[in-house]
């Protein structure tokens, strides 16, 4: 009964789009698809709604091999990063399109919109033009059209990316709603996105994509205790993970002449060179640390992002508060040694702070 | 500055008005004159220039036998042979549009570009260099002369102009919005017709408005095609010159002739009023 997908490969020319994917999704359940620009997670869901076919591979869902399936008869739901509706109809023509296409009567359709468009909160905005609305409203229409449509797979590709930041915020608690509560056990609902933060606050199962290819499975929480090696610490991490090569030596680290006393979750690990990883938020300013220099100093939100160097090391930290920075400056930083993560030379996790390792 | 601006923006527009409309205010009195009042001196207003007289557009609707030039069925000709052309190219050019904007053809070395550009290059040569063809075509299935024989001609002549406007139409509506309507349920037909037509209506006006006026104001197919039996608009107004120059029956043809393009440009220009030819879709 479940949504199952078996070494999908997709290459339409040179590059892998989709390398050899496999899944099992089941109902009831939310996905999220995370990875940076162009690692396959449109592809991803356009294969599932049936836009695109797979080169090899196999594609059920309720025991049907589903690639047999035309799109129009799928029963697939999909919104776009861009606000995709329909520029020729008002709001509430717009969300029974696809019930009117599927010939639901009249008085359930009523219903069905009722309900969507109090979910999306646009109650009220029925007889609008969709170019009178904004961003995040004509977002919200797209969605109220997927949802009225009670399809038993809803896709979302990157919903949120083309927002801004603020409406961003906002619309995610929302969706987090939506999802916990407006879906019926019966809808797989998959998720893509290129944020992290996202990933963490839906807090489905993930899939990590790069290239095409699926780089690890799991919940939110391993993901991010336990990304499998660099390349999911990096796309799962925003700031991506710092990546310092060093050694460790009985009792210490040393990363390009900086020592640190090693933490006592690597007492395992054998004497031998190491990329060890330490995410953004666990470098403080400290008076005792190591004196690194500015090289830039922004500010988001509520945060400081600072990229600091130190001979060939690079590093960024983020801090809590807002903080005036001069470029060149020198500031003192402490890792917080009991959250770094070694990986080895193949970039395999060895040791995470979680204690949990992929040996 | 602002006044000076705002001067010299109505002085302009007030200059170019004239220059637009005198030609029709000499038209039409010129219209309402006899052989007396064009040759004797400079007259313009009626009844107290001249004495005003149907006689211009008179000739028109009779009879040669009578004297007159009969205008009137090269008229309804003319309007067959433009909109039956223009519809068909129309229907036709949308489709091929389509099918070139959203779906990839390989033949050989051929690709869509390719196909296109085929397409416009029909309109690449002059026109001189199709006329022999098509008198050789048309004159071989014996269409010669014939009105189907001139829809044919200017729906190759017409269908190029839809082509091109509509492929670069279709181009700008994102695919994502026929990938939605199939998903919703569409099959690819009515994705097409429930969805991207209702959001084409600006590119089809825009291609319809090209086609009837390059249809309805072409005159040298029209003249090297026909000859006794079918006669189109141009050609007819043409004849009407003999050696005793008839202005006002030539002036009467000719705003009798204008009248179905300025309709179209009235109508256009309250579509684009609205707002309507642009914003529907990013």
């Amino acid at each position: 009964m479940n949504l199952i997908g078996e070494n999908i490969t997709y290459k339409p020319d040179d590059q892998f789009h989709l390398n050899d994917v496999s899944f099992n999704f089941k109902k009831g359940n939310l996905y999220t698809i995370l990875g940076r620009t162009l690692s396959g997670k449109t592809t991803f869901l356009k294969t599932i709604a049936g836009l695109l076919n797979p080169d090899s591979g196999n594609l059920s869902f309720e025991d049907n091999d589903f690639i047999k399936i035309p799109v129009w008869e799928r029963n697939v739901a999909m919104v776009y990063q861009q606000f995709i509706n329909y520029p020729h109809l008002n709001v509430y023509e717009n969300i029974i399109f696809p019930l009117k296409q599927r010939k639901t009567s009249e008085d359930q359709i009523k219903k069905d919109v009722e309900e969507a468009l109090k979910t999306v909160g646009l109650v009220g905005f029925e007889n609008r033009k969709i170019q009178e609305l904004s961003g995040g409203q004509q977002q919200r229409v797209a969605l109220a059209r997927s949802l009225a449509k009670k399809a038993k797979i809803l896709l979302l590709d990157e919903p949120l990316v083309n927002l801004d930041y603020k409406l961003r915020e906002q619309l995610r608690e929302e969706f987090k709603r939506i999802f916990t509560q407006g879906l019926s056990e019966d809808t797989i609902l998959i998720y893509s996105t290129t944020d992290p933060q996202e990933v963490m606050e839906l807090n489905g199962e993930v899939i990590v994509l790069d290239e095409g290819k699926v780089l690890q499975k799991g919940p939110a929480k391993e993901i991010f205790e336990n990304p499998r090696n660099l390349k999911v610490a990096e796309i799962s991490n925003d700031p991506p993970m710092n990546i310092l090569k060093g050694t460790k030596s009985s009792e210490k680290l040393n990363f390009e002449n900086i020592l640190i006393k090693s933490p006592s979750h690597f007492k395992n690990l054998s004497d031998q060179s190491y990329n060890f990883g330490i995410r953004a938020s666990e470098i403080k300013l400290d008076s005792q640390g190591e004196e690194f220099e500015i090289e830039l100093a922004e500010i988001s939100g509520s945060e400081t992002l600072l990229h600091l160097k130190k001979g060939e090391s690079k590093v960024i930290a983020l801090i809590e508060e807002v903080m005036n920075f001069k470029i060149h400056e020198k500031v003192k930083i402490k890792f917080n040694e009991n959250k770094l993560y070694a990986f080895d030379q193949n970039e395999k996790l060895v040791s995470s702070p979680y204690g949990v390792s992929h040996g | 500055m602002e006044k000076l601006y705002k001067f010299l923006k109505y002085t302009f527009i007030i200059l170019w008005t004239v220059f637009i409309v005198a030609p029709f205010l000499w038209a039409i009195s010129t219209s309402f004159k006899d052989f007396q009042s064009v040759n004797s001196k400079v007259t313009y207003i009626p009844w107290l220039d001249f004495e005003p007289t149907l006689e211009g557009w008179r000739v028109l609707v009779k009879s040669p036998a009578r004297g007159g030039v009969d205008i009137v069925e090269p008229y309804f000709n003319s309007l067959f042979v433009t909109c039956t052309a223009s519809l068909i190219s129309i229907v036709l050019g949308t489709l091929a549009a389509y099918a070139l904007s959203r779906f990839t053809f390989k033949a050989g070395f051929v690709r869509n570009n390719d196909i296109t550009f085929f397409f416009i290059s029909q309109r690449i040569m002059p026109p001189i260099v199709l006329s022999i063809p098509f008198f050789i075509f048309l004159s071989t299935i014996g269409l010669l002369d014939s009105l189907i024989g001139l829809v044919v001609v200017y729906i190759v002549l017409l269908m190029p102009i839809a082509v091109w406007i509509m492929v670069d139409f279709f181009n700008r509506v994102p695919k994502e919005l026929d990938e939605t309507a199939l998903i919703d349920g569409c099959n690819p037909y009515q994705a097409f017709y429930k969805v991207v037509l209702p959001n084409s209506i600006p590119g089809l006006i825009v291609a319809g408005m090209f086609c009837i006026i390059f249809g309805w104001i072409d005159f040298f197919f029209a003249f090297i095609l026909t000859f006794t039996e079918v006669q189109l608009l141009p050609v007819k107004v043409v004849a009407l010159n003999s050696s005793i120059t008839p202005w006002w029956s030539l002036s009467a043809s000719a705003l009798i002739s204008v009248a179905p393009l300025i309709i179209v440009a009235f109508v256009v220009e309250r579509y684009l009023s609205k707002g309507n030819l642009s914003g529907a879709l990013k």
